[in-house]
């Protein structure tokens, strides 16, 4: 990157003064997108931990609350149901996804047209908005006229939104539904970057399908793996529109994932200083599972590997 | 590795021996597309796609005695738009303006700071633009949504509340950072030659940027409007917290509320569904190549 500015025609001190120039010329460019960052999204992060420590009920005056929020939230039940919840539905959602994408993606960097036409299909889930999905999937699931029906499979007549496990199971299907196409895409676009002759090679030494799938795409794939993990952990976080308009939290709070609990605490039951904690407590989680994320990726890598996300 | 691979005749059984290495590539190569458990795999996930949309797409044109009274998966004998006029009349029209408004008014923003900033952070060198450079990266691990609660204060604070600038400004500022990431990686493949050259013509930074880096960045950059454009078109939370009046609902927000009017209405809630996603869905036909090209570069990297 700094090679690039490197004036190899001109004299050591025009070189010098040039840069200089440039450098600061150049810095102004970054102004407004720093002013938006720093305003709207790193500003309220400092907020939120100062949040954390007042009492507001979201319309009144803010007033300082010490370490009240914290120790009541911290020896809520509710808080530890959430983050169970989150932490559930991140790792069972991690499990299922990432096979299915990564197959999915093998299966659609094939050259065939027909591939390329299913890819494209694959693609329309994401287009819905999240809410659209939920409303969509509430229809589907009606046991008199939905699905069940339509497909004879009775045993997809169930109360879904109401018992726990199933609300459970139901949401994270939707969010593999929607989510899918997405990680499929950039699987997609790993493969197509592994070099044909590392395939030429192996095929001449006789490897199948097989043995080229866990020899050679798996490990070339390793750091798309790593950002496609990586945006799909931190995005679990965040799965609230899903969740909201789908189960609303429910059946009881069997669904209440961490940010759902922050939005109902915050704006629901207006304790603001409480929900602040909660939304505290997820960015530390999204911080350090993308941290973590990225030692995976080795120490070296680590400078491309955030590039790659 | 070759060692490892040797001969694995199970795996390959198609793959007769005594070939020329060429005819073997070649029928190798046709052995791997005939990847039946893959293509079984690809068409079931394809139905699992597929079902639903159908559903959405027939149920949404069937009247309530069809609704009731047909097979679900069933066309409709007698399809109307009747669903579709409901669905309008309830203002829909008004929230698909709102929409308009909300995602033309944040990525235009976003996609001109962010490549200005994307072009500094590559071209430029210094402290101050590695240290913006890693700020952004941090933004990219940080779920914004956290940021609701003062986001909602600062909001009411500037007497912005129940606006549609409202929806706008977090909007742009929770896009910068991965906007910023896949328009400098665009950037950055652009050859230095070309910058040198603009140099010794006389141009400027300012000029370079416009006449060079923009027209040679333009896929990425159709490609982060896209995506960006989806991201708020499909916004639910800053809406649903930052709004308050029915005249100043997004479609998402409108859906929802719909839906809750209408939930006995079936036919009617999934036309909404699909009215809401009908722009969207044009878009993605007309830019689909862009788009999808343009992702698999910027993540895949």
């Amino acid at each position: 990157m700094s090679s690039t500015t490197t004036h190899r025609a001109a004299t050591a001190s025009r070189k010098i003064e040039q840069t200089g120039q440039q450098k600061s010329a150049l810095a102004w460019l970054t102004v407004p997108a720093l002013i938006f960052f720093v305003v709207f999204a790193l500003a309220p992060l400092v907020g939120v931990l100062v949040l954390s420590f007042a009492n507001w009920d979201g319309i009144g005056a803010i007033g300082a609350a010490g370490l009240e929020n914290w120790s009541s939230v911290l020896s809520d039940p509710g808080l530890y149901n959430a983050l169970g919840l989150t932490f559930l539905i991140m790792i069972v959602s991690w499990l299922v996804q990432t096979p299915i994408s990564l197959l999915l993606g093998v299966f659609t960097a094939g050259t065939q047209r027909y591939r390329a036409a299913l890819a494209v299909l694959y693609f329309l889930p994401l287009l819905l908005s999240s809410a659209a999905v939920a409303i969509a999937y509430k229809a589907l699931l009606d046991p008199n006229f939905g699905l069940a029906v339509g497909l004879g499979l009775p045993f997809l007549a169930q109360d879904w939104l109401g018992v726990p496990q199933l609300a459970l199971g139901l949401v994270i299907f939707v969010i593999a539904w929607q989510f899918v196409p997405f990680h499929t895409l950039i699987y997609q676009g790993g493969v197509r970057q592994i070099p044909k002759s590392l395939y030429e090679a192996a095929q001449i030494d006789g490897a199948g399908i097989i043995k080229q799938f866990f020899h050679i795409t798996l490990p070339q794939l390793k750091y798309t793996i790593i950002t496609s993990s990586t945006l799909m952990v931190v995005g679990s976080l965040t799965y609230f529109d899903l969740i909201f308009v789908l189960t609303g939290g429910g059946p009881g709070n069997s669904t209440r994932i961490l940010a759902l609990d922050m939005y109902l605490r915050g704006f629901r039951a207006n304790l603001m200083g409480p929900a602040s904690v909660i939304a505290v407590i997820l960015v530390v989680i999204g911080l350090v599972l993308a941290l973590f994320l990225q030692r995976l990726g080795g120490k070296d890598k680590q400078g491309s590997q955030l590039e790659g996300l | 590795m070759s060692t490892v691979l040797q001969s694995d005749s199970k795996t390959a059984p198609a793959t007769p021996p005594g070939h020329s290495i060429k005819a073997k590539q070649s029928l190798g190569s046709r052995v791997k597309r005939l990847n039946i458990p893959g293509g079984l795999g690809g068409w079931i996930w394809l139905a699992i796609i597929i079902v639903p949309i159908y559903y959405i797409v027939i149920t949404s044109l069937k009247t309530s005695e069809g609704y009731f009274g047909q097979n679900p998966l069933a066309l409709p004998t007698a399809p109307t738009l009747e669903n579709y006029q409901l669905v309008l009349e309830a203002n829909f029209a008004t929230y698909f303006m709102n929409s308009v408004i909300v995602t033309l008014g944040s990525v235009i923003p976003t996609v001109l700071i962010s490549f200005m900033a994307a072009f500094a952070i590559v071209r430029g060198r210094g402290r101050y633009l590695k240290f913006v450079n890693g700020m952004f990266l941090m933004g990219l691990a940080i779920p914004l949504q956290a940021t609701i609660i003062p986001i909602y204060l600062m909001i009411i604070r500037l007497n912005l509340y129940d606006s549609l600038l409202a929806i706008m400004l977090p909007s742009i500022a929770f896009a910068i950072p991965l906007t910023v990431l896949i328009l400098s990686n665009f950037i950055r493949d652009v050859p230095n030659e070309l910058f040198e050259s603009m140099r010794l013509d006389g141009c400027s930074d300012w000029q370079t940027m416009w006449r060079l880096a923009l027209p040679l960045t333009r896929p990425a950059i159709v490609t982060v409007a896209i995506y960006n454009g989806l991201h708020v078109w499909n916004g639910f939370l800053l809406p649903l917290v930052l709004t308050q009046s029915p005249g100043l609902r997004v479609l998402p927000l409108g859906l929802w509320t719909f839906q809750g009017e209408f939930s006995v209405n079936i036919p009617a809630v999934l036309a909404s569904v699909v009215l809401s996603t009908l722009p969207i869905l044009v878009i993605y036909v007309l830019g689909r190549r862009q788009l999808v090209s343009g992702l698999t570069a910027g993540f895949s990297k």
